[in-house]
């Protein structure tokens, strides 16, 4: 049915929808997807995932074309194809280094993480260009079509989000997505029975590297530019307030979230003054991180079957201290 | 050589300034297990608190007490209305302390905009103070926060180890549930810590905005010096805090003087030297 009205939504939504809320929404969603997969499944709450898709779109940026001189220029799909190498490799590296954290010290290790890879590109003018960052990048043609016209971007970026909600929940009833659940559940007994968890939370660091990186590069394509700007804290922050109110138990919360923030953002400024755009979605995140445990997903969850709560217990374990 | 010297004072004193800021964050933590990532909002907006009494009463010692205050009595109400009722809750704490980081960072540009302020120091710390036995001379004001950071630092070791405030807060730390059932009012005791570590970061908010400058930002990037060198350190002891604080200040003023570009990449290296040798950090317990 949602594929269905997916495929509707261009016949009735002008471009600015189709472009501005559907496809961001996408991207965002993408990335966000990442951070579900880490955080609702391996229990891994990582602040970082922006920066991973960030690096991926500098890689992009760097190899392929821009307006600016440090670009080498080589084909679009070449630097996509680097990107996302790219984005496995820092979401490994990542993986490597947070890999013996747990829990709130993942979180203040990947946002020192984040907060570094920011710097760097903002002090670094030989291959980050500093503040400027690279701009004039656009999205190749293919077959004829112009990725860059708001309908085939849109068909892009909601079709790769599709698959990697698909292959996200494919991956959730796999068995290594099962053993991943039980990393979560209880890292000792998992261990017991013969799981490495070490091993499973690099390959979800990995997997999440892939979403992030992939939602990257529609993110350049989406902008046509990136700076420091795109990987600051503030953007960081997005990315987990938007898989949070959207709900990390299940892939469709990623996108539940950045549609609803991508709403906010784009419609709140008629209601709210613009440039107070932060104080409106931070209340939004304490009044949903303070009245549910899974974010939208579990309010409706409660709306609708209000006698199963089926939905909490997955993210009560997150909090588990390390000490149990 | 003078160089050199320049570079290991600018570094210390940026370690007491971290000291002061992250000292609060870790006794925060230690104790409690609350992980307040609006520490950095604090900092800023106990410089500003502080700006405004210093400007109001012409003195600068007032606005640094008023710093102090005014954000240890948020630090208490932020505690008894939301930590008190998050318990054991460490990712919505955090998730709760970011949305109020967020807001409060809205706020304060909404309040005080995007310029950034600058303090009217006393004039007994203008100018240059000469080092005895070496050619060369050092900001006064600079050696005095040394000073201060040392006198904080011996004061919270005292409190902590010889006060019955401190036997209170080591027992919690060590098993909040003995210390509960020993009849202590352990809510009382949160209460004390949470003020007196949110109250130490305005008062870092009012010394470094008066070293350096008060703008939008300045949040963040006390937040990440903090997060780091409780890192390095290790949570929840002032040895640990004051450790991480002289490491991490001197990686970042002799990354700074010495490679510019890459002054920020020696800090990450270290976190990454430690994490990977000792992830509870230098002195922290595992």
């Amino acid at each position: 049915m949602l594929v269905l009205a997916l495929v509707l939504i261009p016949t009735i939504a002008n471009d600015f929808f189709l472009v501005q809320i559907f496809a961001q929404a996408a991207i965002l969603g993408l990335i966000a997807l990442s951070l579900m997969l880490l955080g609702g499944w391996g229990g891994i709450v990582s602040l970082s995932q922006m920066s991973v898709a960030g690096l991926a779109g500098y890689t992009l940026a760097i190899l392929g074309q821009s307006s600016m001189s440090q670009s080498l220029g080589s084909n679009s799909w070449l630097a996509a194809a680097a990107a996302l190498a790219v984005a496995l490799i820092v979401g490994f590296g990542i993986g490597l280094l947070v890999g013996r954290t747990r829990g709130i010290y993942t979180i203040m290790i990947t946002l020192a993480i984040g907060v570094a890879v920011f710097y760097l590109a903002n002090q670094n003018y030989a291959i980050f260009n500093g503040f400027t960052g690279y701009s004039g990048i656009a999205a190749p043609h293919v077959l004829g079509v112009d990725l860059r016209a708001p309908l085939p971007f849109y068909v892009l970026c909601v079709s790769l989000a599709l698959m990697g909600w698909a292959g996200v929940a494919a991956l959730g009833r796999s068995s290594f997505g099962k053993a991943l659940i039980a990393t979560r559940d209880c890292e000792r007994r998992a261990a017991a029975i013969g799981f490495h968890v070490g091993r499973h939370r690099l390959v979800a660091h990995t997997i999440a590297g892939l979403l992030a990186g992939l939602g990257g590069i529609l993110l350049v394509w989406f902008n046509g530019r990136i700076s420091p700007g795109t990987i600051g804290v503030g953007p960081m922050i997005d990315i987990l307030i938007i898989a949070v109110i959207g709900g990390m138990s299940r892939p469709s919360g990623a996108f539940l979230g950045a549609f609803v923030f991508v709403l906010l953002r784009t419609f709140a400024i008629d209601l709210v003054d613009p440039e107070r755009f932060n104080t409106l979605i931070g209340l939004v995140f304490l009044v949903i991180v303070l009245t549910s445990r899974d974010g939208l997903l579990g309010l409706l969850g409660k709306l609708s079957k209000p006698e199963r709560r089926k939905m909490s217990p997955r993210l009560k374990t997150l909090e588990r201290e390390e000490t149990s | 050589m003078s160089l050199f010297i320049l570079t290991f004072l600018n570094g210390m004193t940026l370690a007491a300034l971290y000291f002061l800021v992250a000292a609060g964050f870790s006794l925060i933590f230690g104790l409690m297990r609350n992980v307040n990532l609006a520490h950095g909002s604090f900092f800023l907006l106990g410089g500003y608190i502080g700006f405004e009494a210093a400007a109001a009463s012409g003195s600068w010692l007032l606005g640094v007490a008023a710093g102090f205050f005014a954000i240890a009595l948020v630090g208490m109400a932020l505690q008894v209305t939301v930590f008190r009722w998050l318990a054991g809750q460490e990712l919505r704490q955090t998730l709760v302390t970011i949305a109020i980081s967020v807001i409060a960072a809205d706020l304060m540009l909404a309040a005080w905009g995007a310029q950034s302020y600058q303090f009217d120091m006393p004039e007994i710390f203008w100018g240059a103070l000469d080092l005895p036995g070496l050619d060369l001379r050092y900001s006064r004001y600079r050696l005095f926060i040394l000073l201060v950071a040392v006198v904080i630092g011996v004061a919270l070791w005292l409190i902590l180890n010889k006060s019955r405030l401190g036997l209170m807060i080591r027992a919690g730390v060590d098993n909040r549930e003995m210390l509960e059932a020993t009849g202590i009012n352990v809510q009382a005791v949160f209460v004390l810590t949470f003020g007196l570590g949110a109250g130490l970061a305005g008062l870092a908010g009012v010394i470094g905005g008066t070293a350096l400058s008060l703008s939008p930002g300045e949040d963040l990037r006390y937040l990440l010096a903090s997060l780091v060198v409780v890192i390095v350190g290790g949570m929840g002891s002032v040895g640990g805090a004051a450790l991480g604080a002289i490491l991490v200040g001197l990686a970042d003023s002799f990354g700074l003087a010495y490679s510019p570009t890459y002054g920020v990449v020696y800090t990450f290296v270290l976190m990454i030297a430690i994490l990977t040798w000792r992830p509870q950090g230098l002195l922290g317990r595992a």
